[in-house]
């Protein structure tokens, strides 16, 4: 095989063999699903991004919004338990891949998400409030309790609405890169997706528009072991995710999602070559799924607690924790203080969430269009006059 | 007024509209140095340069996929799709994703795309350029499905849909890209969704039609004036919006109705169209609805002629239903 003609990361540079293609570019340790030619990259080898890191202040912040996510999807878990929220979708394991992503993101750049990202709404700044009223689908939703939990979005915060299908936001953020870019806003656009989304077609053709055209875009995806029951190694032959990008003729990096550092510093500089008209990046972010697919799924048919266990050693959360205690920033006290402050904000969203009323029946007929056609219209009457005469109950 | 054939009035429509606003823009394949397969955007790679008329790598779900992150971002993009039998790629982009971002996102994010598609049969295409499939997208709550069946039409709706705020399919009737002329409106020329075009005026049937089929069934109108049955025709020009009260007065009027399409029958938009006239209009009718359609078979190549609906078939039914009650 020959690689010669492909133009790598600008993150890793040096001659290309097939053993040396994909590597990390953090100081992390890597779970066992990992290659085992993955090499350490010191921190500002790029020179388009010559960042290196969070400060410590905003790595104390994005703390928060990792601890705040997580204790979001512990209650919520609990939540769809006990009826209160329909169904749930939880993100643990993946803060610090989503959270050191969108921290190097402009506020004027376009997130389109898939439906694990909460610590990504978090981080644009969607307040929790917004997406508590969205899990229970009342009143103060957004989307007018149209979607399923964890299907949002936000257009305040250029945050896309999510949808179930797997993939088809890939080539609507590559489309929404290419009208920026023949705008000349110099913004990207980032679409965030799991392992089983490189297998599908939107996956292909969006890396294939994106690398015809230098859309200034961003490929994250969050490799997670798992699409629902299907190990990553059943998804695909290729040794690592990232280096599809090579066919597409646009670098891929391979990078440990666990340390949010590395994070931060390989979407930082995706971003800059991106702006610089240099074309897209796709980033592979290796976490782990701590939680179900969803709260319909039992992980325990397809996988072994022993992995789990193994993974949650390399606990995202634990990491930036360590890193803040280095730092001088934080001990074990504050720490608690911290997660307690995270667990109340949850409990002070939902009260008020669970305080909103339901949606008016009536707006079902809503957004169908601009402006309804007469067909709906007539639906809707004739839907009002049976709720009048209590044909059918709310 | 310029006299132009059916798809060299779409290409004035998208020149017209191009030059109007610089948000719209082009994108398919082979839409820009070939000019389209069909021809309909020869001359606009030349007027409006690369960034506006993108030849797109040959995937339809890429093309719808980016099609849709334009229109969210603020464009307002036409994509061609070279047959409509080809356009089932890019189905989870259209019915999924497309159809549903307005509603799904509470408002908040209104989704304009264009997708013009030729389509019907009568060019010996075989299977997989000569079908007919309205009837999935005018199923699909969010879209528009718009047919024109003239020049002025073509153009005219065509800008219409691409100054709409929402979705639009825009279905072109090949087989009459070039055998159809007709005096054309310069400028602006749009024609409003919702509004069904009175065809002929008659009294004994209410003939309703759309695209391809427009021509066949005026010919059997003549034929059959000639007999004395006098036929109503509409040209119901959009099927979504559909213009529910024409074809309701219509019937009212002459007491019968035959419905002509040549998609397949069962779930066809004839169907659709029979429970409208079933539900709202049974105490006007004096005999069955009839319908004229192709077969629910996939589409034959060698038979082609046989399959869809001519002058002749739709005489038959005419004659059949004006005989019956």
């Amino acid at each position: 095989m020959r690689w010669t003609h492909v133009q790598y990361s600008s993150v890793v540079r040096g001659p290309f063999s097939p053993e040396h293609h994909s590597r990390v570019i953090s100081g992390g340790r890597v779970g066992r699903r990992m290659p085992a030619t993955q090499e350490k990259v010191a921190p500002g080898a790029s020179a388009a991004a010559p960042d290196s890191g969070l400060p410590p202040a905003e790595l104390l912040a994005a703390y928060r919004l990792m601890l705040l996510a997580r204790a979001t999807d512990d209650r919520c878990l609990s939540l769809q338990r006990q009826g209160r929220i329909g169904f749930y979708v939880p993100g643990s394991g993946q803060e610090a891949a989503q959270v050191g992503a969108t921290r190097a993101l402009h506020p004027e750049d376009w997130v389109f998400p898939a439906y694990r990202e909460l610590a990504v709404a978090l981080t644009r700044g969607v307040p929790l409030e917004r997406l508590l009223d969205q899990f229970i689908g009342n009143s103060g939703d957004l989307l007018k309790g149209r979607q399923m939990p964890n299907h949002y979005g936000y257009r305040e915060f250029r945050f896309m609405v999510a949808s179930s299908p797997i993939g088809t936001q890939i080539t609507q953020a590559v489309g929404a890169a290419l009208a920026a870019q023949r705008r000349k806003d110099p913004i990207v656009t980032i679409s965030f997706f799991g392992d089983g989304a490189t297998s599908s077609n939107d996956f292909h053709a969006g890396m294939n528009f994106a690398g015809v055209y230098r859309a200034p875009t961003i490929f994250f995806c969050e490799n997670n072991q798992w699409a629902i029951s299907l190990p990553r190694e059943k998804q695909t032959r290729s040794a690592t995710l990232a280096e599809k990008a090579e066919a597409y003729g646009f670098p891929g990096v391979v990078v440990d999602g666990t340390d949010i550092q590395a994070v931060y510093r390989a979407v930082s500089d995706a971003r800059a070559r991106a702006v610089a008209g240099e074309g897209p990046t796709l980033i592979e972010a290796q976490v782990y799924r701590f939680g179900p697919h969803s709260t319909s799924d039992d992980p325990h048919r397809y996988r072994s607690d022993a992995e789990v266990a193994h993974w949650k050693e390399n606990d995202p959360i634990k990491r930036v924790k360590d890193l803040l205690v280095q730092a001088g920033l934080l001990d074990d006290a504050r720490d608690s203080a911290l997660v307690e402050a995270a667990r109340a904000q949850v409990g002070r969203a939902l009260a008020a969430a669970e305080q909103a009323g339901p949606v008016a029946p009536g707006t079902m007929f809503d957004d169908v269009f601009a402006t309804p056609t007469p067909r709906l219209a007539e639906e809707r009457a004739e839907f009002e006059n049976f709720m009048r005469e209590g044909v059918i109950k709310p | 007024m310029t006299e132009l054939t059916l798809v060299q009035a779409v290409n004035r429509g998208l020149q017209q509209a191009m030059r109007d606003d610089p948000d719209v823009l082009v994108l398919g394949e082979d839409v820009g140095v070939n000019g389209g397969v069909f021809r309909a955007t020869e001359g606009l790679l030349k007027e409006f340069g690369e960034g506006r008329v993108l030849d797109t790598p040959l995937s339809e779900t890429g093309i719808i996929g980016t099609a849709i992150g334009m229109a969210l971002y603020g464009l307002k993009p036409v994509a061609e799709i070279q047959f409509l039998d080809f356009i089932y790629p890019a189905f989870d982009q259209i019915v999924s994703e497309l159809a549903k971002f307005r509603y799904r996102s509470g408002g908040q994010y209104p989704c304009h795309v264009v997708i013009r598609a030729p389509y019907g049969g009568g060019i010996k295409g075989g299977l997989y350029h000569s079908q007919s499939t309205e009837a999935y997208f005018a199923h699909t709550a969010g879209l528009k499905v718009v047919i024109p069946s003239t020049p002025a039409d073509a153009k005219g709706l065509l800008l219409t849909a691409i100054h709409d705020e929402d979705p639009v399919m825009f279905l072109e009737p090949k087989r009459i890209y070039r055998s159809v002329t007709g005096e054309v409106p310069d400028g602006d020329h749009r024609v409003p969704f919702g509004q069904a075009r009175l065809v002929r005026e008659g009294t004994d049937v209410s003939l309703f039609a759309y695209g391809a089929m427009i021509p066949i069934v005026s010919e059997a109108a003549e034929l059959l004036s000639k007999e004395g049955i006098s036929s109503e025709i509409l040209d119901l020009r959009t099927l979504v919006p559909l213009d529910e009260a024409a074809i309701l007065a219509s019937v009212e009027k002459t007491g019968r109705a035959v419905v002509v399409h040549e998609a397949a029958r069962f779930c066809g938009f004839g169907g659709e169209l029979s429970a409208i006239l079933a539900e709202k209009a049974f105490y006007s009718l004096k005999a069955p609805i009839a319908r004229v359609t192709g077969y629910d078979t996939p589409f034959p190549y060698a038979l082609e002629n046989l399959y869809l609906p001519n002058v002749e078939r739709v005489a038959h039914a005419v004659r059949a239903t004006v005989r019956s009650g």
